[in-house]
Parts: structure tokens; C-alpha cells; sequence
């Protein structure tokens, strides 16, 4: 396990998602209202690459002819199958027992704290001036 | 970049034969240099002849990309209609050797001219073999015919059947009567003349009818499942009509239909002919008999009963040699041939299913 620097903050708008390698492994990273999240780039379902998909909310429903859409923004939609991931956990809303993405944890650090290390920089010159997405993996 | 690597390394591991791809045209203008100036003109004024409304948009509504795997869309075009991202995407990615072109796009099988028809079937067969076969010699063609006019497709067939680009007969089983019905014998026999298995891929509303016994379904969940329970309607209607006992060299393969039911269709239909068959005397056994000699069936959508050991039962009861794998690339519910299977197949259960019962079904070399 190791901490790296995987893409500048501003990279990854609120609502899209970025996919970055690191450590050979395709990481998509989302942003939600501000918050950052990383989730692996595989579906657990079939193998597709899930943070290709779209991102969606959930529409809910009380009861025939009532419909109403929640969470807006909050979950990634398989290209594949349409199955749905809670962006924020990685939890699957079909089979959430048993399915879940690949989680990564993601922090935002501020260039200065970067230049200091132990972190690993794959891609990326480091300036003080921005903040950058750091994942262990 | 590690998916690149993952792929390659996939494909030197299992070599497959899909039963299931669809390859789409860009714009109509694709077809133009296979049809007469008079036809070009007829499709340009009046486009097509369709018995569904809303012509040129599906009829249910899909929850994503029109129904596309998200990620199958070319820079230009609808997915299916670029051949380098087919080849890069899916052909070597998944290590398949051999694929089966299921054309679905405005062939004949839906238009209810019918000179028309048979115009737009022979124009998507050159389409099929100069751009696609020709190009990419992994894949097949299906030669597509106007089956509600049995005279305009036994010529399809007859004009096609000495090239060996075209390897099955396709036709809509959602057809204005029950395949089974003799308007369509004249196709079966030029099938088995040719000794080119009859394709059914679930598709179309040429029919007209509705896609379930009581109706026109509400949404595209119904329409998706409506689609097994049409092949079980189809398949009675070939075996109890006495296509089978007439046409012994037939060969038919369901494609997308399912299969988990068949075992369940088929102990269903031997009790009542037990009881029943003075109605049907020309069957001359019993309807299981029929369709574990003249029946194929294609993998996709695989069924994921919650245990997955179950799907295994079934396959060995449908069996083992009868089933062929198939993707449905560019469709949103493609089965990854990695990934289709939860359950550990043997070696002999894998190299049957991903390849050489298909081999063997088209007698490819």
C-alpha cells in the first residue's frame, strides 16, 4: 500500500469522472458536490469498465404512477448491464449484500504538503499552487 | 495501459466462436451501391414500411444509449457500424475467431412491401460481404430474406447459397403467422437443400402482432422477456405443424432467446402429445425428440439463477452439445465470454460451448 498522487483536484469537475492508472490498475475518480471518490474501473457484475458509465441518481417510487428521483449525481451506471454503484461506498443497489466496487480511499492535499513526500508522484510535476487527489493503493 | 494487457492475455486463453453480433450501417447511403437507381429513389421519398408507428425509433424506450453498451460508440456512427472498433473492442479483445454477423438493421423481414423487401434483403447481403466479410474474415454473414414472400426468399437463398461467406438463413420469428405454417415450407426446403441451418434471432415486430399472448406489453422489461416466452411459441409451432418430419435435415438455431425454459417446454409438450396426438398424427415421436435433433440454442442473455450450479443442471439437461456461445455485441446486454459463466465449467464443457459446437453446427473449418 502506498499513497499517490494521481491527478489535480480541478482535473475532476463536480459530477464527471476521471479515470487515471496507478499502479497498474484503472482507478476512476468522481466528484461529488465538492467530495472526492475513487472507485476501481471494473464492474463485480460482468467485468465491464464501470466508470465509463453514466452517472446517475435513483429513481424511486411509493407506489404505482409515483415516481420521484433522489441522490442525483451520487451513483455510477454500468455501460454494460445498467447495474447501479453508490459512488460514495462502491455498494451495488441491486445485489447490495453481496456486490460492491472497489473502493479507494482519496484525500486532497495541497501542493506545498506534496513536496515534503513519502509520496509517490507517477505523472505529475507538483507546484505548490494547486490542491492534488491522493489515493492509497 | 493494464486493460490492454488483461485483454491480450485473455484472448490467447480462450479462443471462441460468437453466435451473436450485429453489424449496423452508418446512414442508408452504405446500401446505395447495392440497390437499383429506382429502389435508392423508392427509400429516399418513402422510407420504409413498417407495421410499428414512430418508424426509425424503437418502440420501447431503453433505459441507456438507445439500448448500446455505453462504451461501443464509435467517434462517428451508431455502435455496431465502425469494424476497427469492432475488431478492437471485441474480436481481439475477447480471442474470437469466428463471428456470426446477425444483421437486424432494415433487411427484408420487416417491410411489408414486399418488392421492396426483397430489394433491401439482397442489398444488406453484398453490404454484409464487401463490408464486413470481405474486410474481416473472422466474421459470417446470414443471408437475410423477405420471409413473408416465400417465392422472393427461396430466390435470396438460391442466389447466395454457393458462397461460403454466408453460413445460415435468417429469419424473424415474429412473423405474420407461426413459422410453422406452410406459407414459410418453401424456405425450409430451400434451407435444407443448401444445407444451411435456419437462424432465429428475436427481433422485429413484422408480424404485427403483440409480442405477448395478451397484448401489447407497457414496458421494454415486458417486451425484453416477452422475447423467451415468443421462442417457446415459435419452436411448438415448428415441431407440432410436422416441419421436422417433413424437413429431416433441418437444423435451427435460437438466438437470444434463452434457454432455461426448453426443459420445462419440453416435458410439458411430451405429456400432452401422450394424451393428445391423435390431433397431430403426423408426428411421428415425441416432441422432445424433435427439438434434441433439429434445436440449437445461443448463450446470451445467460441466465443467473441465484445459484449458479443451477444454470449447469439446465445446460446438461438442454445439453451440452447444443448449446453455442454468443456476446450480442454491440447490445447493452452483452455476456463477456470471461465472465459469462459463474460456475466452473470442465475443459470439455468449455472448448464445446465456446467453440466447437459452433464449429461443428456451421461446419466451419
Amino acid at each position: 500500500m502506498s499513497r499517490r498522487v494521481v491527478a489535480r483536484a480541478s482535473e475532476v469537475a463536480p459530477g464527471t469522472c476521471k479515470i487515471v492508472t496507478a499502479r497498474g490498475r484503472e482507478i476512476g475518480l468522481f466528484n461529488i458536490g465538492g467530495e472526492y471518490f475513487a472507485l476501481s474501473n471494473r464492474c463485480p457484475h460482468k467485468g465491464a469498465e464501470l466508470c465509463r458509465g453514466m452517472i446517475v441518481g435513483l429513481v424511486g417510487s411509493d407506489g404505482p404512477g409515483e415516481y420521484h428521483l433522489s441522490r442525483e449525481g451520487e451513483f455510477i451506471r454500468c455501460p454494460w448491464h445498467g447495474w447501479e454503484y453508490d459512488i460514495r461506498t462502491g455498494q451495488s443497489w441491486c445485489d447490495p449484500t453481496s456486490v460492491r466496487a472497489r473502493q479507494f480511499q482519496v484525500t486532497v492535499e495541497p501542493g506545498s504538503n506534496l513536496l515534503k513526500g513519502p509520496y509517490v508522484v507517477e505523472t505529475y510535476l507538483v507546484s505548490v499552487e494547486e490542491d492534488y487527489l491522493v489515493i492509497n493503493i | 495501459m493494464n486493460v490492454a494487457v488483461r485483454h491480450a492475455t485473455a484472448a490467447q486463453r480462450l479462443k471462441v466462436v460468437d453466435c451473436d453480433i450485429h453489424p449496423v450501417y452508418r446512414t442508408t447511403a452504405e446500401l446505395h451501391p447495392f440497390m437499383a437507381a429506382h429502389w435508392r429513389e423508392h427509400m429516399a421519398t418513402f422510407g420504409p414500411h413498417f407495421r410499428h408507428g414512430l418508424t426509425g425509433q424503437l418502440p420501447f424506450p431503453r433505459m441507456m444509449a438507445a439500448g448500446m453498451r455505453v462504451d461501443s460508440f464509435p467517434q462517428d456512427g451508431p455502435p455496431g457500424s465502425d469494424l476497427d472498433l469492432m475488431r478492437k473492442q471485441h474480436l481481439d479483445a475477447n480471442g474470437v475467431e469466428c463471428g456470426m454477423l446477425i444483421a437486424l438493421s432494415r433487411g427484408g423481414m420487416e417491410e411489408r412491401n414486399l418488392e421492396f423487401g426483397a430489394a433491401l434483403s439482397s442489398a444488406i447481403n453484398d453490404w454484409q460481404l464487401e463490408c464486413w466479410v470481405r474486410k474481416e474474415p473472422r466474421l459470417r454473414a446470414a443471408i437475410v430474406v423477405p420471409q413473408e414472400n416465400a417465392e422472393f426468399a427461396v430466390a435470396e437463398i438460391e442466389r447466395r447459397a454457393g458462397d461460403p461467406a454466408f453460413v445460415q438463413i435468417m429469419i424473424s420469428p415474429r412473423s405474420s403467422d407461426p413459422l410453422g405454417h406452410r406459407r414459410y415450407w418453401p424456405i425450409y426446403a430451400a434451407a435444407e437443400r443448401c444445407g444451411k441451418p435456419l437462424a432465429l434471432h428475436v427481433a422485429g415486430y413484422s408480424g404485427g402482432h403483440p409480442s405477448t399472448g395478451s397484448g401489447w406489453p407497457t414496458y421494454y422489461i415486458q417486451e425484453h422477456y416477452a422475447m423467451s416466452t415468443g421462442m417457446q411459441n415459435t419452436l411448438s409451432s415448428l415441431v407440432f405443424e410436422g416441419v421436422l418430419e417433413r424437413f429431416p435435415k433441418l437444423k435451427i438455431v435460437m438466438i437470444e432467446g434463452g434457454f432455461a425454459w426448453l426443459p420445462a417446454l419440453c416435458w410439458r409438450m411430451d405429456k400432452h402429445w401422450e394424451r393428445m396426438r391423435a390431433e397431430t398424427p403426423h408426428l411421428k415421436r415425441r416432441p422432445s425428440e424433435y427439438v434434441r435433433e433439429h434445436f440449437w440454442f445461443t448463450t446470451q442473455p445467460i441466465e443467473e439463477p441465484e445459484n449458479p450450479e443451477h444454470l449447469a443442471d439446465i445446460m446438461s439437461w438442454v445439453g451440452w452439445d447444443r448449446l453455442m456461445f454468443s456476446t450480442d455485441y454491440p447490445h447493452w446486454d452483452f455476456d463477456d465470454p470471461k465472465q459469462a459463466f459463474k460456475f466452473r465449467l470442465t475443459e470439455q464443457q468449455k472448448a464445446m460451448i465456446f467453440r466447437d459446437n459452433a464449429r461443428a453446427f456451421y461446419g466451419l473449418p
